[in-house]
């Protein structure tokens, strides 16, 4: 995300804005006769499916990599190779690698466009996308004043979020464990982007200022034993009790999948938009995939 | 003779002058001079210059140098110059000019990079030049390396 423009992002909300009424129900035949490729290398649920309805909504086709090819790939076929294979089959395709750059290697490669739908620790920029179009949808972009809690500092979808966000001038505060603090090289390049950044160990001082609070797991891994882990993890999960002070209109954002972080309690109210937002990633998806597709919207 | 020019005079050969103090090793770890090798070659370390405070020349006799060795050379010594020698005298003088990006010269330092794999890509970088210290980025995996890039050149 780093090096998507203002201008560029817009369009894809505005596009996804103008297909979101066939993103549930209905379709439309704006990508008749297209073949999209899936090439997941790694396991998704969430990004799989939203990618696979989005096509089919669109009235286009998908193919499929079962697993035992991905292992034979595992054992010794170039990503590369697969690449100018499937290019030949396929009018997109759909990457998730787990090496980091695997996505901008295959775009330099391939006949045709390649979305990245995850490079190991690096980008997902359809994730990024949604969480844009759930704040503009469900909040709003402009003046923004937006919480990112949890793991800021191994969680790429914050980081790849405050990003796309320093567009757009937001106010952001980060809520972590010291030991989960934003990395300082990351956090530099968004100061220097001139975005606003207020960092704290305490989810109650940003709660009550919050529009959105952006929330993530704290994974058990990060911690030497598991005390340490529910201490510091109990500390930051959401409920009905922590949103007491919060804003009439605030919002609850959540990547999934979630673990407790956001007490199931929280579900019910209208500050909820975890399931919404993943929703959301079917317009976003279609957006992108008419778009490299050049398919007018 | 001038006072700095500590070694006898080369008939043909480089001088890569102007090398920051502490890299004229790994000036010649470029050359391929390491080890055995037949190259006549002087290096002079830390001696005063007027343009900078200390600096390391490294002279090699009847070699010319590529561009690919002469954008290595710039990545750790910016300032350096190369002087072709030809019977005796300075046949060329270029500064280095630190290129805007290098392909193939810089290993990424990131183990679970696709340019670290068996794939068939270049690694490429590119080269931020705005700070004293530069600073290169993968532009696969965007992980920068700004300390020791001598450790890092292919
Ligand atoms: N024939 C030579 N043999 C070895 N070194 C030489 C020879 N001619 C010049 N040099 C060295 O090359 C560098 C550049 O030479 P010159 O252009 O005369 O000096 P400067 O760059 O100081 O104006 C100096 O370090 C000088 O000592
Ligand atoms: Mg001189
Ligand atoms: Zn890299």
């Amino acid at each position: 995300m780093r090096d998507f423009s203002r201008v560029e992002i817009d369009s894809i909300l505005q596009r996804a804005e103008k297909l979101e009424t066939f993103a549930s129900k209905g379709s439309s035949n704006l990508l008749d006769g297209k073949i999209l490729a899936m090439l997941f290398y790694e396991p998704s649920t969430r990004t799989r499916l939203s990618f696979e309805t989005a096509m089919k909504r669109l009235g286009g086709e998908t193919i499929n990599m079962v697993s035992t090819e991905v292992s034979s790939a595992a054992k010794g076929e170039m990503l590369a190779d697969t690449i100018k294979v499937v290019g030949e089959y396929a009018d997109v395709i759909v990457l998730r690698h787990p090496k980091e750059g695997s996505a901008r290697m295959s775009a330099e490669i391939s006949g045709v466009p390649i979305i990245n739908a995850g490079d190991g620790a690096g980008h997902h920029p359809t994730q990024t996308l949604l969480d844009l179009y759930t704040i503009k949808r469900e909040s709003h972009l402009h003046n923004l004043n937006i919480a990112l809690i949890g793991d800021l500092k191994y969680g790429r979808t914050v980081h790849s979020l405050a990003y796309a966000l320093s567009l757009y001038d937001a106010k952001i505060s980060m809520v972590s464990p010291e030991q989960l603090c934003i990395p300082i090289a990351i956090k530099e390049d968004l100061t220097k982007r001139g975005i606003n950044i207020y960092e704290t160990t305490k989810l109650e001082d940003v709660i009550e200022e919050a529009d959105v609070i952006y929330v993530t797991r704290i994974q058990r891994e990060r911690f030497p034993d598991i005390g340490e882990y529910q201490k510091v993890a109990g500390s930051y999960r959401v409920s009905l009790e922590s949103l007491k002070h919060c804003k009439e209109d605030v919002i609850i954002m959540h990547p999934l999948p979630r673990v407790d972080e956001i007490d199931v309690d929280v579900d019910s109210t209208k500050h909820a938009k975890y399931f919404k937002q993943a929703f959301y990633g079917v317009p976003v998806r279609m957006a992108v995939l008419s778009l490299v597709l050049g398919c007018e919207a | 003779m001038k006072r700095e020019l500590r070694v006898h005079p080369i008939r043909n050969g480089t001088v890569i002058d102007h090398i920051a103090p502490g890299q004229a090793l790994n000036v010649l770890k470029i050359l391929g001079i390491i080890g055995t090798s037949d190259a006549v070659v002087s290096v002079v370390m830390n001696v005063q210059s007027k343009k900078t405070h200390k600096k390391d020349i490294v002279k090699v006799e009847d070699r010319e140098l590529n561009p690919h060795e002469v954008d290595k050379i710039a990545l750790i010594a910016p300032s350096a110059t190369i002087n072709i020698i030809r019977d005796y005298k300075v046949n060329k003088k270029d500064k280095v000019i630190l290129p805007d990006a290098v392909d193939g010269v810089v290993r990424c330092a990131n183990p679970n990079c696709i340019s670290n794999t068996h794939e068939p890509v270049t690694s490429k970088f590119t080269i931020d030049k705005s700070q004293s210290q530069i600073r290169l980025r993968c532009i696969y995996c965007e992980q920068t390396i700004s300390d020791n890039i001598a450790d890092h050149l292919l």
